[in-house]
């Protein structure tokens, strides 16, 4: 559960190949999109999300944090029917900040990709809160037993997908 | 310059974000979104949208083996069911015909134009938004195959959602319960009319209903056909809960009947016809026809039975031999379906005997006007056999007695 302060030059930094860069992404987006259908429960969990913070981390590299969140994000909103740029947003800060957390704490072990994941996962909701509401003027809804189930849910889910992630990471 | 480089990311991120909240920006002040962001939509659904279909297809051919080649115990006894079923069906539909037809024949004589379905696509579900704030789905029919934008999407159920944007092979629907969907709708018994929209959190309710009105839970909502877009007398859903609103109108919960999170398959309509009521002149099939069929060898009647005394109904002969009873087409002597199964009369025993002898030369159409709703109506409420009196009448052309025969 320890979340060490490390210097840049303690902390790894990894990379992803290609394919891995491409896929798991498009992946996520394709799951989220797909799963709820069969499974109506797990339209709580946010993949995209988590796999953002999973690269961003694993990279600790905050511009490659940031446009893996921006695409990310733009993907996911051009599968809706809603703006294009209100995930787009919410996961290019979600990714510069994991990033940057990333170079300065340790989260190597499960504890800390568990609160990271619920640090991440309130900004993110706070920010496309924001911008759904003061900037698209969308009606939102905010209920505090969904947020908090579903948060905790997403941290759980984390701890599972960056173990995942750990196992296509390649050491630079 | 190195204070550029010292903060290049944070200025990449102002840079990056600034960009997106100026897309943003000009998406809000365009009302019509869609010309800026298409191209960029149409990229993501086709990166996605294959792998759904492809996966929708392998999981409907799986089910289809499973079910038709290995899951089968248990279909006889589903079969027989089924048929039981559908002979209620039929006794119903004889008595919602006689209905529809009075409708009709009311419309034709106001004017109206009716709404029908007369055209609808199957299509399949293959994916969802994956966003707990847009409520839609895709599914596998697109521009390709004729569908277009603002078509109704259906289920047998009930209605889902209208068809918001086309790709080329796939289709982005707007399900009801999303917050920015808006469905016309009216209340089955009390009429009132008001917009079904969603909710932010998914839910689905009816506005515009005054609060000074009642509205008892439970109610059916219906599609009114103002939107322009659902036909009217769609099953929208049922009232679950009403409360008062916060302005002058009430706050009414529906329920969708048709599940909208487990959609698998949907009827897109693809064609709505809008004609000219007109009175049924063929007319409905009738109970009397469909016990007629049952019964196992009803002696058939000479020619001269045609005018067996049948108080209340003027028997005419055609020229081709069919007996008509006059107004057989505007039934006005035929009871209304609930007084009639409210009394319970046996009502149909007359006709019935005016009707088995010109199924000698006219086939098997016998043509009575009060015995056929009555019939139905009275075999639902009081429990008798429906074979037993028109089997009798067949046999003994005999005038019953006027009690019997007495529409109201």
């Amino acid at each position: 559960m320890a979340i060490t302060y490390t210097s840049g030059e303690q902390v790894e930094v990894y990379r992803f190949s290609i394919p891995a860069t491409i896929l798991i992404p498009l992946g996520a987006v394709f799951l989220q999109a797909w799963l709820p259908l069969r499974f109506p429960f797990f339209s709580i969990f946010d993949l995209p999300l988590l796999v953002t913070i999973g690269f961003a981390t694993a990279r600790r590299n905050p511009l490659a944090g940031l446009f893996t969140g921006g695409l990310i994000g733009i993907l996911q909103d051009a599968l809706t029917h809603q703006m294009i740029g209100l995930y787009g947003i919410a996961k290019t800060v979600v990714g510069f900040g994991a990033s940057s957390l990333g170079i300065k704490l340790d989260v190597e072990n499960a504890g800390a990709r568990f609160l990271l994941t619920i640090f991440f996962y309130v900004v993110h909701k706070v920010v496309y809160f924001m911008i759904a509401r003061g900037l698209a003027g969308l009606r939102m809804a905010w209920s505090w037993p969904h947020e908090i189930l579903s948060c905790l849910a997403n941290a759980l889910l984390g701890v599972l997908v960056f173990m995942l992630l750990d196992r296509v990471k390649q050491r630079t | 310059m190195d204070v550029l480089g010292r903060y290049r990311n944070l200025i990449v991120l102002v840079g990056v974000l600034f960009a997106q909240v100026l897309g943003l920006a000009v998406q809000v002040k365009r009302t019509t979104d869609g010309e800026s962001t298409h191209l960029i939509r149409i990229w993501a659904v086709g990166a996605v949208t294959p792998l759904e279909k492809l996966l929708g297809w392998t999981q409907t051919s799986t089910s289809n083996i499973w079910h038709n080649y290995f899951y089968l115990r248990g279909v006889r006894a589903e079969n027989r069911s089924l048929k039981t079923q559908i002979e209620q069906m039929r006794l119903e539909q004889v008595r919602m015909s006689q209905d529809a037809d009075q409708a009709r024949r009311l419309q034709a004589l106001l004017g109206f134009k009716e709404q029908f379905i007369s055209q609808t696509m199957a299509a399949q579900v293959i994916g969802s938004s994956g966003s707990e704030q847009s409520r839609s789905v895709y599914i596998d029919k697109g521009e390709h195959d004729g569908i277009k934008p603002d078509m109704a999407v259906i289920t047998a159920d009930g209605i889902v959602g209208k068809v918001l944007s086309v790709y080329r092979s796939t289709a982005l629907v707007l399900l009801i319960n999303d917050h920015s969907s808006g469905v016309g709708a009216i209340l089955d018994k009390t009429r009132l009319q008001g917009i079904v929209r969603g909710t932010p959190a998914g839910e689905v309710t009816l506005e515009r209903v005054m609060s000074d009105e009642t509205v008892p839970a439970g109610e059916q909502v219906l599609t009114s056909g103002g939107d322009g877009i659902f036909p009217k007398g769609l099953l929208v859903g049922r009232v679950t809960k009403v409360s008062p609103g916060t302005e002058l109108f009430l706050d009414i919960h529906v329920r969708p009947a048709a599940d909208l999170s487990k959609l698998e398959e949907v009827l897109v309509v693809t064609k709505i016809d809008e004609r000219q009521a007109q009175p049924d002149h063929v007319g409905a099939a009738r109970a009397v026809d469909i016990l007629a069929e049952r019964l196992p060898g009803v002696p058939q009647k000479p020619a001269s039975t045609d005018k067996a005394a049948t108080p209340g109904a003027d028997v005419v002969t055609t020229g081709s031999g069919a007996p008509k009873v006059a107004g057989s087409e505007v039934k006005p002597k035929s009871a209304p379906p609930q007084a009639s199964a409210g009394n319970g009369t046996a009502a149909a025993t007359k006709p019935v005997k005016t009707a088995s002898a010109p199924a000698n030369s006219a086939g098997t159409k016998p043509a009575g006007p009060a015995g056929t709703a009555p019939l139905v109506n009275a075999t639902a409420t009081n429990g008798t056999k429906p074979s037993a009196k028109p089997v009798k009448a067949a046999i003994e052309p005999k005038p019953q007695p006027a009690v019997e025969d007495a529409p109201h």
